[in-house]
């Protein structure tokens, strides 16, 4: 991999280039959290950020998507509207990076999306390297570095950011800053060991998630999925932050006094009471516990059998996002038998 | 429709490879067959495609009503018969109702097939044995048709079906006209039969074990129909010493994709769409709530 450093002071010059590749999307804080939106002076960026409320997946896999118009005479049409936008979102996460190289394997396979395809394609990332809070556990997920995904990767290293390249399209973001970049050396190289070691340190949150699809097979009767389904509302908050949740409902409106329409894609929930429901009103998990045990269920047990991993991240999103306080590394925990249920 | 050279080439999958494109396909036919369960008669409206569209006993469509949305239908006629798709609907939700109100020679939307369909070429020389009960003979018959037309390809054939009366039995007349065929055993029966003039058995669907000699080594049962059918004929193929691998079933799922992505038909760790809807009975017991 190609491996560059940028001076700090750099940065904001580097930003004023990078504009030539998309319109550059960016964390910026508003009521005290942080949301990626459109920049509208560099200054708004704010790198030293914690999470964003939503995940970078908002731009890939956007809350409300239309898939096709309809009209009668020509029947479903594809709509292409926005997905040659180009944008770059800058300062990514690696846990963030990490969730869309799952979604990128979630929609690919043997019916690729190309709705989603095209947007990655069109969507420059940079990733920046992050300190973890309270709620963060990437390292346990094993999702805190990621090696592809991104166009370019930011570590701060000392006064440089320790720059990998990860597509031709961050090398020419690189190049077209001119001398801008400049090349490592083995002191950079030690710095950034001594760094991602000391990060390796910083973590609050630890959990083991060696033979936890075991463990969740084993414990589907335990009660506590009744417990957490007493507490669940069933509000899908967490699906809705999550960065690697997909799931999408698909519905065909008829505009106004026209047979002409629209089929959109929305954000669904495995938690909505719905999920599950077929025609003819049978519901096959018509309780909040068994909802909350299949979201439960296919994070650390489904996406492990189909892709060989959990699709967790640990970004922590769904612990502050809770309105009741359900903590994934609480449930794993008691699965593990780490914690009394009952004293929570 | 805009061509594909108009449009920059970044994004021309979305237009040319676009796995939820639904195609046009005309309504030749709506055969009333029960109340609220209609036999649809569908052609593309694209020739070539109607003539080329193949398919596999037990795999799924996904059929579009313009103005109400999608929802995936079980493919009931047989690929060895082309050129036309019929489909067993039930008029139970927004989709199903809305094709109801549609007429022959309107216009709906299809894609597919999708799932993966009963293993044929597992089945070849084996004997069969159909179980079903209310509308789960939709999704069996094409298999059904699919060893008829390929009589010599298979082994003895059974068929069992089980509708509360005669007048709920879906495909009653060309299912009667199979019960006089010698190469096969077809035995239908009816809870009650209130009009007095049903030829065929009366009496709960296992009982028609009585009437079946069956070899559990070299047969394949599919099964399809309401839960209380999956725990009597499950129970009795499992006294009988059937595999669990011999057994399959058709499953019903939620979809809005039809292709892996929604995440709506997930049992367990397998999506009902991509590994299903035919199933064998040692997934079901290994898959929470699939059955």
């Amino acid at each position: 991999m190609k491996i560059l450093k940028l001076p700090k002071e750099k940065l904001d010059f580097f930003a004023s280039v990078v504009q030539q590749f998309g319109e550059v999307h960016a964390p910026v804080e508003q009521d005290g959290q942080y949301v990626f939106k459109r920049l509208n002076r560099w200054s708004e960026a704010r790198l030293d950020y914690n999470r964003t409320i939503l995940p970078p997946k908002k731009y890939f896999l956007p809350p409300r998507e239309t898939m096709f118009r309809y009209r009668p005479e020509v029947g479903y049409q594809p709509e292409t509207e926005g997905l040659d936008k180009r944008l770059v979102l800058f300062g990514v996460h690696g846990c963030d990076i990490f969730a869309l190289n799952i979604l990128d394997q979630v929609f690919a396979g043997q019916y690729p999306d190309p709705y989603y395809q095209a947007r990655r394609k069109n969507i420059a990332v940079i990733g920046v390297r992050c300190d973890p809070d309270e709620h963060c556990f990437c390292r346990s997920m094993r999702a805190d570095f990621v090696d592809h995904g991104f166009d370019l990767f930011f570590y701060e290293v000392g006064d440089y950011y320790l720059t990998l390249v990860g597509t031709a399209r961050g090398d020419d973001m690189a190049l077209a800053t001119g001398p801008l970049f400049e090349p490592v050396t083995q002191a950079d190289i030690d710095l950034y060991k001594r760094r991602s070691w000391a990060k390796r340190e910083a973590f609050k949150l630890d959990i083991e998630i060696r033979h936890l699809s075991e463990i969740v097979e084993m414990e589907y009767h335990s009660g506590i999925w009744d417990e957490l389904g007493e507490r669940c509302l069933s509000c899908g908050a967490c699906s809705m932050v999550c960065p690697t949740c997909y799931c999408f409902d698909v519905t065909d409106d008829v505009e106004l006094g026209s047979v002409a329409g629209r089929r959109t894609r929305t954000w669904d929930s495995c938690l909505f009471s719905t999920h599950a429901l077929v025609a003819g009103g049978h519901n096959f998990r018509d309780s909040r516990a068994s909802r909350i045990k299949f979201r439960y269920y296919h994070k650390q047990r489904g996406f492990v059998a189909e892709y060989g991993r959990p699709s967790c991240v640990g970004c922590g999103r769904c612990i502050a996002a809770c309105p009741v306080h359900i903590d994934i590394t609480e449930v794993i925990n008691q699965l593990r038998g780490l914690l009394d249920a009952r004293s929570q | 429709m805009l061509e594909v050279s108009e449009i920059p080439g970044f994004y021309s999958p979305v237009l040319s490879q676009n796995p939820y494109q639904p195609q046009p396909a005309r309504i030749v036919r709506i055969y009333k067959m029960v109340p609220d369960n209609h036999l649809f008669t569908l052609r593309f409206v694209d020739d070539a495609l109607a003539m080329s569209f193949s398919y596999r006993p037990g795999q799924f469509l996904m059929l579009s009503v313009p103005g109400a949305g999608e929802a995936p239908i079980s493919i009931s006629s047989s690929p060895s018969r082309p050129g036309v798709l019929e489909l067993c609907v039930r008029r139970t939700g927004r989709v199903t109702n809305a094709l109801y109100r549609l007429k022959t020679n309107d216009v709906v939307g299809i894609r597919g097939p999708y799932g993966n369909g009963f293993p044929v070429e597992e089945l070849l020389g084996n004997d069969l044995l159909f179980a079903a009960g209310g509308l789960g003979m939709a999704p069996l018959r094409s298999l059904v048709w699919y060893a008829l037309d390929n009589r010599e390809k298979f082994n003895n054939i059974v068929l069992m079906y089980g509708a509360k009366t005669p007048a709920d039995m879906l495909f009653r007349e060309e299912l009667v006209s199979l019960v006089d065929r010698t190469d096969m055993t077809c035995l239908l029966t009816v809870d009650s039969d209130p009009g007095g003039v049903w030829k065929n058995h009366v009496g709960l669907l296992p009982t028609m074990f009585d009437h079946a000699t069956l070899d559990p080594a070299r047969t394949y049962a599919a099964v399809c129909g309401p839960p209380v059918v999956y725990k009597y004929i499950l129970e009795r193929l499992l006294r009988l010493n059937f595999s669990k691998n011999r057994i399959l079933m058709s499953l019903e799922r939620r979809m809005k994709c039809g292709v892996g992505k929604c995440g709506h038909c997930s049992v367990g760790y397998k999506y009902t769409c991509l590994h299903g809807p035919i199933f064998t009975y040692w997934d079901a017991v290994n898959l929470p709530e699939m059955i």
